[in-house]
């Protein structure tokens, strides 16, 4: 059983959220702001905290900023209805292990808990499209080559969460194991959060797009 | 600046302060300091203040020594005794010998309580220019030097020939001895005025400023009253109408969100210019007009170009969200765009029924004519993968020159 925290300003989304999900989780909690946030992940230590990206109170990135800060190890998703590239980087280079957005199914989302819990990176298209389009336009000589780049290998398995391919179809369709599907795309969630490119945040600021 | 640091900490801690003199900082015994932490007022305004009224017939001497006696001093506790800062000391001298010197010389010093309106009115000059924003004091200094700078020859020349003209006329009637007072008079008359007024002119600015402000937020405030009462009202009634369509509701609260999206954070792009652009609008008109949500995700762009290899490419790809949208009952349509260097991809994929490519009746054009016959005139590829029961993806494959 997965244990849950719903953190997010909207009630009425809280709610749906835990109507929708399936029974292998748990919902130990709800908070609305940053502070209820954090006290209540110190208070709960749940598995995985379903983020909300804007919230009052300096919004899902100071959650995390102040809950990874002090070095627990909990878990998150960010969960928005923004897809602004600039908010879906900043909270994956905050420390979320991954970001899907409001729209997602019910049935999508219990997937999306279950691979964070076990410690995975659940990546939505629209973030593969970002990653993809952040890491290709790199002009500026690379510091780190190993954290500046993506591997062919990794640049593939983007593009194919890009197209719409569920993790299964990919180990499909390139003929590898789902869970060296999963290795890749942990492996690219390091690197977005690791490499200090600064072209990665000042990209994300100038692609203000929906 | 040692100054601006001690007027920031605060002092005691108690409802009410007692005027203490700090060591730190100080320059002479810490008076004018601690003064000015009690006046909130910036120290260098208090020294200049009793500079100048030191020059008058010495009030500003006495008046430091009685505060000196009657002011505690701030227990140091523990610290060494701070130095002075001597170069701050040593300007202030200047200043006040220059002043005694100036006084002497024209013999305002020997004017008496007769000089206390101009020192009062220099010092309320001081409390008032030290009062004022920084960032508006910069702008008057520069703004006063600008013009002046830039019409320099022709003030110049114009206070010099007013000064010379009045002297000389003062002096061919043998007046100048007899004008003499009356001068000084309009002098401190006009400057007590400018002291009077420099407050409220200040605050009517401040208020104009206040004014535009407000009038901008309720600008705003109105477009986004006229936006959410034209589109999202609209829309919000049409869903209760349809309420029994659950496609339908699914559609138009689609439709709403890309609205709302876009008019918050407005792509500077033209739909017909770019790529990306263009994949955009089509998802979205297919979208309203087959109910099917179609995810778009773009990597790269690129300008739409002159023999329109990417027009046919576009029309491609809308005759496939169209199959996808009509045929497949696939719940949702995925869209991914790519520019690479100077290929361009398109995929367009869904999960629904899938069909068998070669059962497809040879008079049927969607797939073999609007879509692969219609990429290979315009020199590029498309591959079209499905099985039943697996979705269907079609590939479409451009080269372009960039321009």
């Amino acid at each position: 059983m997965t244990r849950v925290l719903i953190v997010d300003d909207h009630r009425l989304f809280r709610s749906g959220v835990r109507a929708e999900l399936g029974d292998s989780i748990e919902v130990v909690g709800e908070a609305e702001d940053v502070d209820t946030a954090v006290k209540a992940i110190a208070d709960l230590q749940p598995d995985v905290v379903l983020l909300d990206v804007h919230m009052p109170g300096g919004g899902g990135q100071e959650v995390l900023r102040r809950v990874l800060g002090s070095g627990s190890q909990v878990r998150f998703l960010a969960l928005s209805v923004s897809d602004a590239a600039e908010d879906v980087i900043g909270v994956i280079r905050g420390g979320a292990r991954g970001y899907v957005t409001k729209n997602i199914s019910g049935k999508e989302l219990t997937d999306a808990i279950r691979r964070v819990a076990d410690g995975d990176a659940v990546f939505s298209p629209r973030l593969a499209g970002f990653v993809l389009d952040a890491f290709a336009s790199s002009e500026a000589p690379s510091i780190d080559p190993e954290l500046d780049s993506l591997t062919q290998r990794e640049r593939e398995v983007l593009r194919l969460i890009a197209r719409g391919y569920a993790y299964k179809e990919i180990a499909k369709e390139l003929f590898i194991s789902v869970k060296t599907v999963e290795t890749h795309v942990s492996s690219v969630l390091r690197k977005l959060q690791l490499s200090n490119r600064h072209e990665l945040s000042r990209w994300a600021t100038a692609r203000r797009l929906v | 600046m040692a100054d601006q640091k001690t007027l920031a900490e605060p002092g005691a801690a108690a409802p009410y302060r007692r005027m203490t003199r700090a060591m730190e900082g100080r320059l002479v015994s810490g008076v004018a300091q601690g003064l000015a932490t009690q006046l909130k007022l910036d120290p260098v305004v208090i020294r200049l203040m009793f500079v100048l009224l030191s020059v008058v017939e010495g009030v500003g001497v006495v008046a430091y020594a009685v505060l000196w006696m009657l002011t505690p001093q701030q227990p140091n506790e523990g610290r060494p005794v701070p130095a002075r800062d001597w170069s701050q000391l040593a300007a202030f001298s200047a200043i006040g010998v220059a002043l005694l010197a100036f006084g002497w010389l024209t013999g305002a010093s020997q004017g008496g309580i007769g000089m206390l309106p101009f020192a009062v009115g220099g010092i309320g000059t001081i409390i008032l220019w030290q009062q004022a924003d920084p960032e508006r004091r910069k702008h008057w200094v520069s703004g006063a030097t600008k013009s002046i700078r830039k019409n320099r020859v022709r003030t110049l020349l114009g206070v010099l020939l007013v000064v010379v003209g009045a002297i000389g006329f003062l002096a061919v009637e043998g007046q100048f001895q007899e004008a003499r007072p009356g001068l000084m008079f309009t002098a401190v008359v006009v400057g007590g005025l400018a002291v009077i007024a420099a407050p409220w002119l200040a605050g009517l600015w401040k208020e104009l400023q206040l004014e535009r402000r407000e009038r901008i937020r309720q600008e705003e405030r109105a477009e986004v009253a006229a936006m959410v009462h034209d589109s999202v009202l609209h829309t919000l009634t049409l869903i209760q109408r349809v309420s029994h369509d659950p496609r339908e509701v699914t559609r138009l609260a689609r439709a709403q969100e890309r609205d709302l999206r876009n008019w918050l954070y407005q792509p500077a792009q033209d739909a017909d210019a770019t790529l990306a652009a263009a994949v955009r609008r089509i998802a979205a008109e297919e979208e309203d007009a087959h109910g099917v949500p179609i995810e778009v995700v773009c990597v790269g762009d690129i300008d739409l170009d002159a023999q329109g290899k990417l027009g046919a490419t576009l029309k491609a790809a809308r005759q496939a969200m169209v199959n996808a949208a009509k045929y497949s009952e696939s719940p949702s349509i995925s869209v991914y765009a790519e520019v690479e260097g100077e290929e361009t991809t398109i995929f367009v994929k869904d999960r629904g029924k899938g069909f068998d490519l070669d059962a497809v009746p040879l008079d049927r054009m969607g797939i073999r004519e609007s879509i692969i016959g219609r990429m290979e005139r315009h020199g590029g590829t498309a591959r079209v993968r499905t099985e039943p029961g697996e979705g269907t993806e079609v590939m479409l494959t451009m080269k372009v020159e960039k321009q």
